[in-house]
């Protein structure tokens, strides 16, 4: 049993490390590793995987809020369309087949990734430079402001297309209510396209964001028994561990380095997403 | 950028480090019990999913309910955060954002007691 543990344990850094760096929750690791390698349930995997993101995000985002890369403001407000999202996706589970919802959002990720491929080919995947906020952007002071350890620069930033954003973490929601996976690529996606975001700030805010849906979730399979303590224990840790070590790394990194790692992550959801509708 | 949303950036830090840390630690402790007697405390597969099995649990000093205790804890932590956010909102005087707060805790304990998010 301890080699088992200790086994989780390694694997829970390495989702832990990458969760942290993009933003995406270690639950795209977990879930596969557990089923596919130690035979787990699939029930308890997904259970391990709930608190997997809350420790991914929790354990970063004490590094991103301190550095300021996470933003509150933004976080908050966007919460409102990812909760209702989540809502609306978990009700709406009923009414259709989710096969058909796996391939159209599985698609539109794919199509997501491609273009933002595409745009760090074309333009080297700096950093969004917004001129003029949007006016609510300026009314709610969504703008900020931090030190970018790769550069050794004082970043400022503006906010963009505010309404998009919040639409955008609306859809978010949505396919994390229906589908389980694939919030937060679209967390991250929505702050780029539309919010105009720094890289960092959008990846360092949707990992601050993940952790509150994760945790209304976990709490209903917590009280459902499907939180194994043997299995969830070495994951937990694990993550924790790896996503404090990820959002020491990622602050040194460049913006696009963390395009470069987040767009093949991106694929890789989009495709697996595909596949279970397909199949 | 004004000075008071770096203080309420590291509110928020603390607060999330204070969750990680004691959530962290009980894991560890409850696991530690667990590898070493290799007890669980309770028959075969089977551990505690109710608040009162899990405290009678606790108060046994049984691995599995200290383990699972601690990933209550870290379960916790994000909705701290929240309700927290309520209140260092109010007293920077914020009071947009503390209405934009209530709505998302509205909105999670709504689907929370929905069962459906």
């Amino acid at each position: 049993m301890i080699i088992l543990a200790l086994k989780i344990f390694l694997i829970a850094i390495i989702a832990g490390f990458f969760g942290s760096l993009v933003g995406l929750g270690g639950g795209i690791i977990v879930t596969p590793a557990l089923t596919i390698l130690f035979g787990i349930d699939i029930k308890y995997a997904i259970g391990a995987s709930v608190i997997s993101v809350i420790a991914t995000s929790s354990g970063a985002a004490i590094a991103y809020l301190k550095e300021r890369l996470a933003n509150v403001r933004i976080a908050m407000l966007l919460e409102i369309g990812t909760a209702l999202g989540a809502i609306t996706g978990a009700f709406l589970s009923g009414l259709f087949s989710s096969s058909v919802l796996y391939i159209v959002f599985g698609l539109f990720l794919l199509y997501s990734a491609w273009n933002m491929f595409d745009k760090l080919r074309k333009t080297g995947g700096e950093d969004h430079h917004v001129e003029v906020s949007h006016p609510l952007a300026d009314k709610l002071r969504l703008g900020g402001s931090y030190f970018d350890k790769a550069t050794s620069t004082q970043k400022d930033y503006k906010v963009a297309g505010v309404y998009g954003g919040v639409i955008g973490m609306y859809f978010a929601g949505i396919t994390s209510g229906l589908l389980g996976i694939g919030g937060g690529g679209f967390k991250v996606l929505a702050m780029d396209v539309f919010m105009k975001l720094p890289m960092k700030v959008s990846t360092a805010t949707s990992n601050f964001m993940i952790g509150v849906t994760a945790a209304a979730s976990a709490a209903i399979y917590f009280f459902r028994g499907e939180i194994d303590p043997k299995i969830t224990a070495p994951v937990a840790l694990g993550v924790l561990a790896g996503s404090v070590i990820g959002a020491r790394v990622m602050q040194k990194l460049p913006a696009k380095a963390i395009r470069i790692i987040f767009i093949p992550v991106i694929a890789f959801i989009s495709i697996q997403m595909i596949w279970k509708g397909v199949f | 950028m004004n000075t008071q949303s770096k203080d309420v950036n590291l509110i928020f830090s603390k607060t999330l480090r204070a969750g990680v840390t004691i959530s962290a630690t009980v894991i560890i402790i409850g696991l530690l019990k667990l590898l070493i007697t290799g007890e669980s405390g309770y028959p075969g597969d089977s551990y505690p999913y109710t608040i009162t099995e899990l405290f009678s649990g606790v108060i046994k000093f049984k691995s599995y309910a200290i383990i699972l205790l601690g990933l209550l804890f870290l379960l916790l932590t994000p909705i701290m955060r929240v309700v927290m956010s309520v209140f260092i909102f109010w007293k920077e005087k914020d009071y947009t954002y503390v209405k934009i707060t209530l709505l998302v805790l509205l909105i999670l304990i709504a689907g929370m007691l929905l069962g459906k998010v």
